[in-house]
């Protein structure tokens, strides 16, 4: 089995006009990586008609729809986070609630609020009430505003892990750009904190760095934007991890963080 | 036959860096199929010399015959010509010139000179758009990334001259591609390390709009896993035959054989 922790799909409402090819190109290269579950994630109309990264709770509500939707279409191949902007608390909780009833198996946080406020943790108690992970978007190392985002880095969400022990965090994209390595520094003690593999750097040494700081137990195999750099990292811990250690990252450990039978046949 | 002509040895001087000897840089050569790497003396562009690492290639070189050398030439060093001619004599595939790294105009007066002497000697002559991505670099490391319009420029620069540029992303290939006439944009070639593949499809969509003879296969090792790179080949569509092309026949036509 292989998880995808970290996809993205698109609507017909989001700002792409390429959005059927795009979903079908993740779908196909999937088959061809041999990835059992995308676990994703939809941001919105992705900008269309609020921000990407600061979408209205109405673009929400339509994007976790369409994802819910996209699970029930491919039920053998699609799990959802339920995407929701923690400035609208009563929307959030309620979508939340919403999301996870409508089958979707996470919560996904991008960069709406900072981290580490306290906005977080109504969702974060809503994640705990319902075992449930959150995958919290990441700039690795942040070094001041980041244009269109409120992003934050993994100092900053290990302020909230260590305020909610009993949640599985997924810090995201660790190879999505930024400075991993301050990223794994300030994860290292956390073992409420995933690391998730994904992004488009393919570092010489990062995975090695990452094995030394929350060893194979703490990482989450995924893609995000870029398959193809998702299938060389995972082709590198082949030669790198014994069987064991590879399957924990293949899957085992988010089979462990998720609902249980969220993934049929683990 | 594979060719991956974007390969670096030695030490990285702004993070660690496993398995960057020439040994090492083999055996990952061995372990995603590569015959051959066109070597580049790492370390040589952070010096005020980059020549001064030549010597150490060239002798690497002569040892380990699936490393070809690709010696660096400063073009504001005085003597320049020489290094050029030294790499004619040796028949090394290409050199190479960073000029951002260097502290150089990408486009300036150095530069031109440097493209009109290799197209003149029918050397090919490569550089690197960028080594890391920018947000992750070092705060020290600073050199600016290489920009389209340097590249248009260089191209524009002598009839004759022929670049290999690596760690391209897709909008750099179009800008210089769609901004050059079909003569010039004749005259470069790609290499794939930093083009993505699916969902995006940004490779393969290349491919189709700028054209499969354009693109070569290059990985960044051991800066970059060279997995990536196998990895985006193996999610396209292509024949035996544009696998070749890929993989060694457009390397051996930038070189000009």
């Amino acid at each position: 089995m292989l998880i995808d922790v970290h996809a993205h799909f698109y609507t017909g409402r989001s700002s792409r006009a390429d959005w059927r090819e795009r979903n079908a190109s993740r779908l196909s290269a999937g088959e061809r990586v041999g990835i059992t579950w995308h676990v994703a994630s939809i941001l919105g109309t992705w900008g269309r008609t609020s921000p990407t990264y600061f979408p209205s709770p109405a673009d929400l509500t339509d994007a976790n729809d369409a994802l819910a939707a996209l699970a029930r279409e491919h039920p053998g191949r699609i799990r959802g986070y339920v995407a929701v902007n923690p400035n609208f608390t009563a929307h959030a909780e309620a979508e939340v609630r919403r999301g996870l009833a409508a089958g979707l198996v996470g919560i996904k946080l991008a960069a709406s609020r900072r981290a580490d406020d306290p906005l977080l943790d109504p969702i974060a108690a809503l994640a705990r009430e319902h075992e449930v992970p959150i995958l919290h978007h990441i700039w690795q190392r942040r070094r001041g505003d980041v244009l269109g985002q409120e992003a934050s880095d993994a100092v900053e969400l290990g302020r909230l892990a260590a305020r909610h022990p009993e949640v599985s965090f997924i810090l995201a994209h660790i190879g999505g750009g930024g400075d991993w390595i301050h990223s794994l520094h300030a994860v290292h003690g956390l073992a409420n904190v995933f690391v998730d593999l994904s992004g488009s750097g393919v570092d010489g040494g990062m995975l090695e760095a990452c094995l030394a700081a929350v060893g194979a137990g703490r990482l989450l195999w995924g893609c995000d934007l870029t398959i193809d750099t998702g299938w060389a990292k995972l082709r590198y811990l082949a030669h790198i991890l014994g069987p064991a250690e590879l399957e924990r990252v293949q899957w085992r450990n988010a089979a462990a963080i998720f609902p249980a039978r969220a993934f049929p046949a683990d | 036959m594979r060719i991956d002509v974007n390969v670096l040895l030695g030490a990285y001087p702004f993070r660690r860096v496993p398995g960057t000897s020439p040994d090492a840089v083999l055996r990952a050569m061995d372990r995603v199929g590569v015959d051959l790497g066109w070597a580049t003396h790492l370390p040589g562009l952070f010096w005020r010399d980059p020549g001064e690492g030549n010597a150490w290639l060239y002798e690497t070189a002569r040892r380990e015959p699936r490393l070809r050398p690709v010696p660096a030439v400063h073009p504001g060093l005085p003597g320049w010509e020489r290094m050029l001619a030294e790499a004619v004599a040796a028949g090394t595939p290409a050199v190479r010139c960073d000029p951002t790294f260097y502290g150089l105009d990408p486009a300036g007066p150095e530069l031109r000179r440097l493209a009109g002497a290799c197209g003149e000697a029918g050397k090919l002559l490569m550089l690197a758009v960028r080594l890391e991505d920018g947000r992750q670099r070092h705060p020290n490391d600073r050199a600016p990334e290489l920009p389209a319009a340097a590249l248009r420029a260089l191209l524009r620069s002598h009839p004759g001259v022929r670049l290999l540029v690596t760690h391209a992303d897709r909008s750099i290939v179009e800008e210089v591609h769609f901004g050059s006439t079909p003569a010039e944009a004749a005259r470069i070639w790609w290499d794939i390390c930093w083009i993505w593949g699916p969902p995006e499809d940004h490779l393969a969509m290349l491919l189709g709009t700028v054209g499969i003879e354009r693109f070569v296969l290059g990985t960044g090792q051991p800066l970059r896993l060279p997995e990536a790179s196998l990895a985006k080949l193996d999610l396209l569509d292509l024949d035996a035959d544009q696998r070749a092309l890929i993989e060694r026949h457009n390397a051996g036509r930038a070189e000009g054989r």
